[in-house]
């Protein structure tokens, strides 16, 4: 059978996998976060903790408790690395410099999982387990629980009320990452990932690190966080042994991104509002895995930084779903991709990473988007445009706008200061436009809380590790306030009865429109710096 | 206190015991189930063919060119438009020319550009084809002898559509240390 065909029959298999999970994962989730009970753990967890899993909060108050604990993650975080060395299975790693801990506290917290540092020398297994593995988990049910403060902001009306993060939080976490990370850890074991608290093993007179590295695959890839235990990430052996263990890692980073637009048709009672969502990421993200594909199979030297065992339409396919949820994980080095295959895949990011985006953060992203796409629309018939039965107003529309325009505005003043400083001509690894692109890719990467990399680029220099560190709390956090924000005003408002005049949200003419939005809006914002990286590489 | 102090206090109780729970339990338990036979020789990399190493000399087969600094792992991050680093690949097809003693336009891709991992286990079926002559040499057996220990290390793909196919550089070396 041709590389092709197996590609394309690999594609078919994972479309199959997720349709089969999508309605009772998906139901699963919207009974989640609707339920009214308390499990006997969760109840134990708010009395340990000692939080009121009963009392609502305003967005005011909901958008406090995801910054103050997001906080304290980063707190805790740095300080774990920072005494490292007294720290059982550290094997003489030693303490993580300050500029580095610094970096990886606000990238795992954030859900970035930016690596500055290689994992092999300078993470022992606790910090390891008991901090990265844990915000694997919590940055990943904090975006799940912003989208659903969001949701109750359509659904709700006449309330000043969105829920409690501390119950969105701990059932996120207790009830759908927990279980389906724990089951898929053990398939992991079960295709041959590595579960060893060794520190190496021999291999043919050689030493080659191993870690716990299933427990933290799994969620590493369900969770859209992406921060490899080992250097390689998911291009290595022991995180990503075969084709098997490599669809599974595909299909765990869709699976709830996928899953969560069925879980918003279900919560706002259509479920066409969901399908219609899912086209849209779907036809995108097709679109971006053939660009890539065919980049890469038409490259130069296509195997350089693939590994045999995936070969290019294994590696396009990680590449692109990878880059268009907010995981970056990667099992092939797009640093060595070609200009356009490279390119596809900061693309991605670029859209703002909805396509189908990051656990939680991309549907929150997509319906931000889908805010603007009815404002413009509005501004097209002169009509207050409505979504989902509220009106679009003022306050609306900025919260949309500031939610957008965030992404941008960091990523683009962070790379562009970063490309006229001296220092770095001598962290890049490439020269001339590909130079560029490391540069873009980087604070692409950072902004969207994605986490992979252009990864030749060294960053471990106090600016990058500041600078990086900055754009990723910025990226991460202006949007959730202003999501919040949304939520709020949203769920204030009264129910806007459906009229001729409105403009259905199920249909292909609001699904053109979105996908126009979300194409317009990067296109207008990043085609001036992609012409002097991959477009001017691909054209040379 | 004010309130963000009090959010951030019931966060530092929140992320306490959460940790417990998935920072602690979780990969105990995961790492506990792991220890099932079956399980655990995976878990440990125990006798892994997963990863290629080079072994020096004529007599072993040469996985794909490496960046990694071991114990670590890495690509090399070169782009395809690197001058530099188009010399070193054609330096290393020179050199696999002439260590194989053929024509340079014979020797595959993946003998001359470094692997994502630094540690791939496999080379194509081209590759190990190219290398038979040399190491049935210097093993002393024949060069049919050595093409079937080529077929017994290739892995398919998985399902017959996941993955590439490939040969085993660290399976086949084995089996010749065995069929010496």
């Amino acid at each position: 059978m041709s590389e092709t065909v197996a590609g394309l029959l690999q594609v078919g298999l994972l479309i199959v996998a997720l349709a089969v999970v999508y309605r009772p994962f998906g139901d699963y989730m919207a009974r989640v976060y609707t339920s009214t009970k308390h499990s006997r753990v969760e109840r134990a967890i708010y009395r340990t903790a000692r939080v009121d899993p009963g009392s609502e909060q305003r967005w005011g108050t909901y958008a406090q408790a995801v910054i103050a604990f997001s906080f304290v993650g980063v707190v805790v975080l740095y300080v774990l690395q920072r005494i490292q060395s007294v720290l059982p299975f550290d094997f003489g790693r030693g303490n993580v410099s300050p500029g580095m801990a610094f970096n990886t506290a606000i990238s795992f917290v954030t859900n970035t999982n930016w690596q500055s540092y290689v994992p092999e020398s300078v993470m022992g297994h606790t910090t390891q387990m008991v901090g990265l593995t844990v915000q694997n988990f919590l940055s990943a049910a904090v975006g799940m629980a912003v989208a659903v403060a969001l949701l109750r902001g359509f659904l709700r009306s006449q309330t000043d009320r969105l829920g409690n993060f501390w119950v969105d939080l701990t059932r996120g976490t207790i009830r759908i990452l927990l279980p389906v990370a724990g089951l898929f850890a053990i398939v992991l074991v079960a295709t041959g990932v590595v579960m060893s608290l060794k520190s190496g093993v021999t291999v043919d007179g050689q030493t080659v690190a191993t870690a716990p590295v299933a427990s933290q695959e799994a969620i590493k890839e369900l969770g859209t966080n992406g921060g490899g235990v080992l250097n390689a990430n998911s291009a290595h052996p022991f995180e990503n042994p075969n084709g098997w263990s490599n669809l599974i890692e595909i299909f765990l980073i869709l699976l709830i991104p996928v899953c969560l637009t069925r879980t918003f048709g279900t919560m706002v009672g259509n479920r066409k509002q969901g399908y219609v969502l899912l086209g849209v990421m779907g036809v995108l993200w097709t679109a971006m895995l053939a660009v890539i594909w065919t980049a890469e199979a038409n490259g130069l030297r296509p195997l350089e930084g693939k590994e045999t065992r995936f070969g290019i339409p294994s590696s396009a396919l990680f590449a692109n779903t990878t880059t268009a949820t907010s995981t970056g994980a990667v099992n092939a080095m797009h640093d060595s991709f070609t200009g356009l295959g490279g390119g596809g895949t900061l693309l991605n990011m670029l859209f703002g990473e909805m396509t189908p985006g990051g656990v939680g953060t991309g549907l929150y992203s997509i319906l931000v988007m889908a805010i603007i796409a009815m404002f413009l629309a509005g501004l097209m018939v002169g009509r207050t445009p409505e979504y989902l039965g509220k009106k679009l107003g003022r306050r609306e529309v900025a919260a949309a706008a500031v939610s957008i325009l965030a992404m941008p505005t960091v990523m683009l003043v962070g790379a562009g200061i970063a490309a006229i400083l001296p220092a770095t001509q001598g962290a890049l690894n490439n020269p001339g436009s590909h130079g560029l692109s490391e540069i873009l890719y980087a604070y692409a990467s950072a902004s969207n809380n994605n986490g992979s990399a252009f990864a030749g680029i060294t960053v471990t220099n106090d600016w990058f590790q500041a600078s990086l560190g900055v754009c990723m709390a910025l990226g991460r956090f202006i949007p959730i306030i202003a999501v919040l924000c949304l939520a709020g005003s949203l769920a204030k408002q009264k129910r806007v009865p459906v009229t001729a005049g409105t403009l259905p949200t199920t249909g292909p003419l609001f699904a053109t429109l979105l996908t126009g939005a979300i194409v317009l809006v990067a296109a207008l914002t990043f085609i001036p710096a992609l012409a002097l990286g991959p477009i001017a590489e691909a054209l040379l | 206190m004010t309130t963000f102090g009090k959010q951030a206090l019931a966060g530092l109780r929140v992320l306490l015991v959460l940790t417990l729970i998935t920072g602690v339990l979780y990969p105990a338990a995961v790492w506990a189930v792991s220890r099932l036979p079956g399980l655990q020789a995976n878990a440990e990399a125990t006798n892994t063919t997963l990863v290629a190493v080079t072994r020096e000399g004529d007599g072993w087969f040469f996985p794909r060119p490496s960046a990694a600094t071991l114990p670590a792992s890495g690509g090399s991050n070169k782009g395809e438009l690197n001058e530099d680093y188009n010399a070193v690949v054609a330096e290393r097809r020179a050199e696999v020319a002439q260590r194989e003693g053929v024509a340079e336009d014979l020797v595959p891709q993946d003998a001359v550009t470094a692997s994502a991992s630094g540690l791939d286990p496999h080379i194509s079926d081209a590759y190990a084809r190219l290398q038979v002559p040399r190491v049935a040499r210097a093993n002393g057996l024949s060069e049919d002898a050595v093409r079937a220990l080529i077929i017994e290390c290739t892995d398919g793909r998985g399902l017959g559509i996941l993955g590439e196919p490939g040969v085993n550089v660290t399976a086949l070396n084995r089996a010749l240390e065995s069929a010496r």
